[in-house]
């Protein structure tokens, strides 16, 4: 059994805003159900009491100052933009919800 | 001087330093060398000669003044072009920032800067630093200075051919997986992943944040190690930097080149030696390299890591998952590449073409493997039991070190192989990490040296070592490297020879 | 569709149904700087100019947490009787957004700062205690300007501008646990509970909890259930930026819900946006896809494990919490439980209590501030303190009355003027030519000029009734056009005649 579906794929590839075509959802669908199959290996390790680790170094509470830096100047922040107006960042109409 | 390219960074700075040569001519004699090579190598995306010459003069001026030099003032360098440089381009090797010109240097950037090195250019690598033969480049391969039908490793191709074939004397690299490491050992080059936090990842363009780590790229281990004082050591602007004093790699290596490695004890991992698809040439080349060790003084062990076996599947499960989440700035909003916008398409499609035609095939398979393995229904299965299992990983390393100073393996399973060999089969490009990625998921310091050739490419040898105990790692490779030279001398690469 | 349903009534609404509600409120922290960077956060700044690699998400740069965010998190915590955890990590919430400049939002998932506490509130006369669930730190987004749609809002926009000044400032999130058994009251509670939650911020200084301009942010979770079923679906009302709309915002959803059950209809679980003009929510994005966030540790960030000994200096240098304040308040101005319920009620403890400060009497201060100001505020739809006069003014007031240049009618004038803008009350008095007529002689004519004109009075008042005085005073305050002391009017009258 495949462990990814193309429907799957196509699923991800919305949530990963990647407008992926029909090609390469066969494509992807047949490479990552080759990758899961050989990762799927980490499966086999028992580790129900293994803490996870998600930092290779043992440091805690690294913070700073609330102290200010300079900002960029702004001709910088905009300098990269694709697209800019009324020295802000210009974007295409937004279908989603406001946050 | 006949040809100061073939000279090492340590010679160079000492010939600066005493006036034998200028670093102007240094960095025009490596800049010349490039315009010889880059057509054939293409190890650069973007060559900053004038800046370069800007430095040199600097450098010359500060020298005429009577300033004392720092160790590596006036030496070339090349980085690789997934580090920020202020004013200079960084592509990360992907459509997605051709044109983006960083308004910002990363802390390395800085650090090189202020160490006064020319800055020849930017390298090429694997887009975003995935993959491993520099061929998933946006802008065209990198090709091996040995052997121009063959990759020159990844996703540090370009840093690692460029020291290869003397376009560079040093060059920066990053190291996720092995990036680092792997070209190093395909080319012939030195590679040291320094412990994670040693180096500062402020300005990398983050690929798994967990894991990335940049350092040098050097011929010699002496080059590397005074490349690695130079940009190590703590950075308050990266969080995961380790405040402590950078480990005296410099000393380390004049003490291995003494050749003598008594007292020390190294272990060879049982797990590697039964290794997925390992070249018998590369396992011979190891071995003899285990032998000299043992000649040297060290005593050698077997030590069992029974967790390795699963360092793969759990890296490439943890960085695609943190390259999901790093790579979803790139939207088209900011910075970069836009596609799409006719005026009439929503912000949401925008987005997505321009993803879809900013990110190549394999950038964009590991956004979706990482997105899967974060999705909710898989979290536990995938990322998190990728987690435990880089537990259990830390803990094999912790237990082996407990016994041993350092332990040993080849870089790479097999040498540097021909161009779209493995490209159709992802999975088959991942085993080129299969002995540098447990190093990664641990966070120690890990050096290749440069162990023979096989069938007349380079091999690596791969000196893993605990955290922040990078000088072991540089000891053993340079005890190891004092045997080694005169053969890679006779070799250099001549790339107008190759293929 | 929703124009078929006929609403019901709120008393029938709650009559019928159980409201289970609960609030989310997001609190924007005064640091100097944001949570990840060194920018400054002052509010509305030009666009663009409080950003830096950071916060603009560029390629490369790292962020590194703010110690004073942390701290103003963890003394929230205390004051909201939170445990601190001894360890915990910053995670990252991915989703898709053009304010958002890294497409995730750095934030806490499963390990937040400060876990279960509770808040008191008094409604009605009782106390009910709000548990809370969580409290955990985050950063805040962008902002955009919608162009091209007729009302700045994100539908029927042609383009939006995104300005990212905001983009990363600390933004602290305390949730409630589900409030149960309020019945009718859930609006007040609701209401009790962010006027509370604010009050208590406000006293430990960490943000100025300005909802207007955003520092605050409520969104109000509500469902309904008939008496004895099982919790029903509940909806996410976003947007709700004032203490009244939080109030506005409960009410309306129990009575739309009610309405759809009523129908016989099913409530979906959905995000509403609340309007202010309307005092109705429409709904948003439905969660019946929701989204997936895939939540995991800030690789970037290290695990934060406050030192205990830290916590317990904290929580010892928490300053007196408002319902501590309140009840020590309460008591120095001797008011009654209800009295002093509805001061709160009003958001006016520390307008009384400042304009005491600067001079004025407690029964003074609260009689301005609980009267007029409150009526002027409520016919403008306004809060107390977004009146445009100070404590200091109203003190300045009560003490011209106090001098008897001032009477309540005049007074009530010059709020006008001082509402107005024309200056302070003494300014305005003067300006207007307030004042009470205290000449005597200017008076005195006046008392003779309305005993001439109503002699049987007169003769009433001489034969010693002097309750007929009041014909007389209201004449003189006729003809001083109110500007006479009616007390001073009323003893001149007398003496004339006696």
């Amino acid at each position: 059994m495949s462990a990814i579906s193309r429907d799957e794929v196509a699923h991800l590839a919305h949530l990963a805003r990647l407008d992926v075509t029909d090609d390469e959802l066969d494509r992807f669908a047949s490479q990552l159900d080759v990758i899961l199959q050989s990762v799927n290996r980490i499966g086999e390790v028992t580790a129900e009491d293994i803490p996870p680790t998600s930092h290779a170094v043992p440091l805690t509470n690294v913070y700073r100052a609330d102290e200010p830096v300079p900002s960029l100047r702004r001709e910088d922040v905009l300098a990269g933009a694709p697209d800019t107006d009324s020295d802000r960042f210009r974007v295409p109409r937004i279908l989603g919800e406001e946050e | 001087m006949t040809d100061i390219t073939s000279l090492t960074a340590a010679e160079i700075a000492a010939s600066i330093k005493d006036g034998t040569v200028t670093a102007e001519a240094v960095t025009r004699a490596f800049l010349a060398r490039i315009d010889e090579l880059e057509p054939t190598i293409h190890a650069f995306l973007h060559i900053d000669a004038e800046g370069a010459l800007a430095t040199a003069r600097e450098v010359d001026a500060a020298r005429a003044a009577g300033e004392t030099l720092g160790s590596l003032a006036g030496v070339p360098i090349a980085i690789k072009d997934i580090v920020v440089t202020k004013g200079m381009p960084t592509t990360a090797a992907s459509k997605m920032l051709e044109n983006w010109v960083p308004p910002y240097d990363a802390t390395i950037t800085e650090r090189i800067r202020a160490a006064r090195m020319p800055i020849l250019g930017k390298t090429n690598l694997d887009e975003f630093a995935m993959g491993s033969s520099t061929e998933y480049s946006a802008f065209g391969p990198t090709r091996n200075p040995w052997d121009t039908a063959r990759i020159p490793g990844g996703s540090g191709g370009g840093s690692a051919a460029a020291v290869a074939a003397r376009m560079a004397p040093l060059a920066i690299g990053t190291d996720t997986g092995g990036s680092i490491r792997q070209p190093g050992a395909v080319t012939g080059t030195v590679g040291a992943k320094p412990t994670y936090g040693g180096t500062s990842r402020y300005g990398l363009v983050a690929f798994s944040s967990s894991l990335d780590t940049p350092g040098p790229v050097a011929r010699t281990m002496l080059d590397a190690a005074l490349l690695h004082e130079i940009i190590a050591g703590h950075d308050p602007r990266d969080s995961t930097s380790i405040p402590q004093a950078v480990p005296p790699v410099v000393a380390a290596v004049e003490q291995g080149l003494t050749g003598d490695l008594s007292g020390l004890r190294l272990g060879l991992v049982t797990e590697f030696e039964v290794g997925e698809g390992a070249e018998p040439g590369v396992i011979a080349a190891y071995r003899d390299g285990v032998e000299t060790l043992a000649k040297l003084g060290a005593d050698i062990v077997e030590v069992s890591c029974p967790h390795f076996q699963y360092a793969l599947p759990a890296y490439y499960l943890i960085a695609p998952s943190e390259c999901s989440s790093n790579l979803a700035r790139f939207d088209g909003v900011r910075y970069g590449l836009r596609v799409g916008d006719n005026g009439e398409r929503s912000l949401e499609e925008v987005m997505a073409s321009t993803r879809e035609a900013g990110f190549g095939a394999e950038v964009k398979r590991r956004i979706i493997l990482g997105t899967y393995a974060l999705s909710s229904g898989y979290v536990d299965e995938y990322y998190g039991q990728a987690q435990k299992v880089r537990t259990l990983i830390t803990r094999d390393f912790e237990a082996a070190f407990g016994r041993v100073d350092a332990l040993i393996s080849p870089t790479t399973p097999f040498v540097a192989f021909e161009f779209g060999a493995r490209t159709g089969d992802p999975y088959l490009m991942y085993l080129a990490d299969l002995y540098t990625i447990p190093s990664n998921l641990y966070g120690g310091p890990a050096v290749s040296v440069p162990v023979g050739l096989s069938d007349g490419l380079p091999a690596g040898l791969q000196v893993m070592a605990p955290t922040m105990r990078d000088d072991v790692a540089y000891r053993v490779a340079a005890a190891l490297e004092s045997t080694q030279t005169p053969l890679l001398a006779d070799q250099a690469p001549d790339p107008a020879k190759g293929a | 569709m929703s124009s078929l349903i006929l609403l019901p009534s709120y008393a029938e609404a709650t009559a019928e149904y159980d409201p289970v509600i609960g609030l989310e409120t997001h609190v924007e922290l005064g640091t100097r700087t944001k949570m990840f960077c060194g920018c400054t956060t002052v509010f509305g700044a030009e666009p663009n100019t409080q950003v830096c690699p950071v916060c603009l998400g560029l390629p490369g740069a790292l962020p590194v947490a703010n110690v004073a965010a942390i701290e103003a998190t963890i003394r929230i915590g205390l004051a909201l009787n939170c445990s601190i955890a001894s360890w915990c990590r910053f995670a990252r919430k991915n989703y898709f957004y053009p304010d958002m400049p890294k497409n995730f939002q750095t934030s806490q998932y499963d390990e937040p700062l400060c876990g279960e506490g509770y808040l008191d509130v008094n409604v009605d006369g009782r106390t009910v205690r709000i548990d809370i669930e969580r409290v955990h730190l985050e950063e805040d987004t962008g902002k955009s300007l919608h162009v091209g749609g007729a009302t700045g809002r994100i539908h029927g926009a042609t383009e939006s501008l995104v300005d990212y000044n905001r983009a990363g400032i600390p933004l602290v999130e305390i949730v409630t646990k589900p409030v149960t058994g309020t019945g009718a009251l859930a609006p007040e509670i609701a209401r009790a509970y962010v006027t509370e939650l604010r009050e208590v911020i406000r006293s430990l200084g960490v943000s100025d909890v300005r909802m207007e301009q955003g520092s605050m942010r409520c969104d109000v979770n509500t469902s309904l259930n008939r008496p004895g079923d099982e919790w029903g679906t509940r909806s996410e009302t976003k947007n709700v930026n004032s203490l009244r709309s939080v109030e506005r915002a409960v009410r309306s959803e129990i009575i739309r819900q009610a309405g759809v059950l009523d129908a016989g209809g099913r409530i979906v679980q959905e995000t509403r946006h609340f309007h202010e003009d309307t005092g109705e929510s429409t709904p948003g994005r439905s969660k019946e896809t929701a989204t997936d966030y895939r939540y995991f540790p800030e690789p970037d960030l290290v695990p934060m494990a406050p030192d205990p000994e830290w916590v317990a200096a904290l929580k010892a240098a928490l300053p007196e919490l408002p319902r501590v304040r309140r009840q020590r308040l309460q008591e120095s101005w001797g008011l009654s439980d209800h009295d002093m319920e509805s001061v709160l009620n009003a958001g006016a403890v520390e307008l009384i209590e400042e304009t005491i400060a600067s001079g004025a009497s407690s029964d003074g201060a609260r009689k301005w501030w609980m009267g007029e100001l409150s009526r002027r505020a409520n016919e403008s739809g306004v809060e107390l303190t977004d009146l445009a006069i100070t404590p200091a003014q109203v003190g300045e007031l009560q003490s011209l009355i106090d001098d008897g240049k001032l009477n309540d009618k005049l007074a009530r004038q010059v709020i006008d003027g001082v509402l107005n803008g024309e200056g302070g009350p003494a300014d305005v008095a003067k300006a207007r030519g307030l004042e009470v007529v205290s000449d005597t002689g200017a008076l005195q004519a006046a008392v003779d000029e309305a005993i001439a004109a109503n002699p049987a009075v007169a003769e009433k008042i001489r034969a010693g009734t002097h309750a007929a005085a009041g014909v007389l005073i209201g004449a003189v305050m006729k003809t001083t056009k109110g500007q006479a002391d009616a007390k001073t009017v009323r003893e001149l009258i007398i003496q004339r005649l006696s």
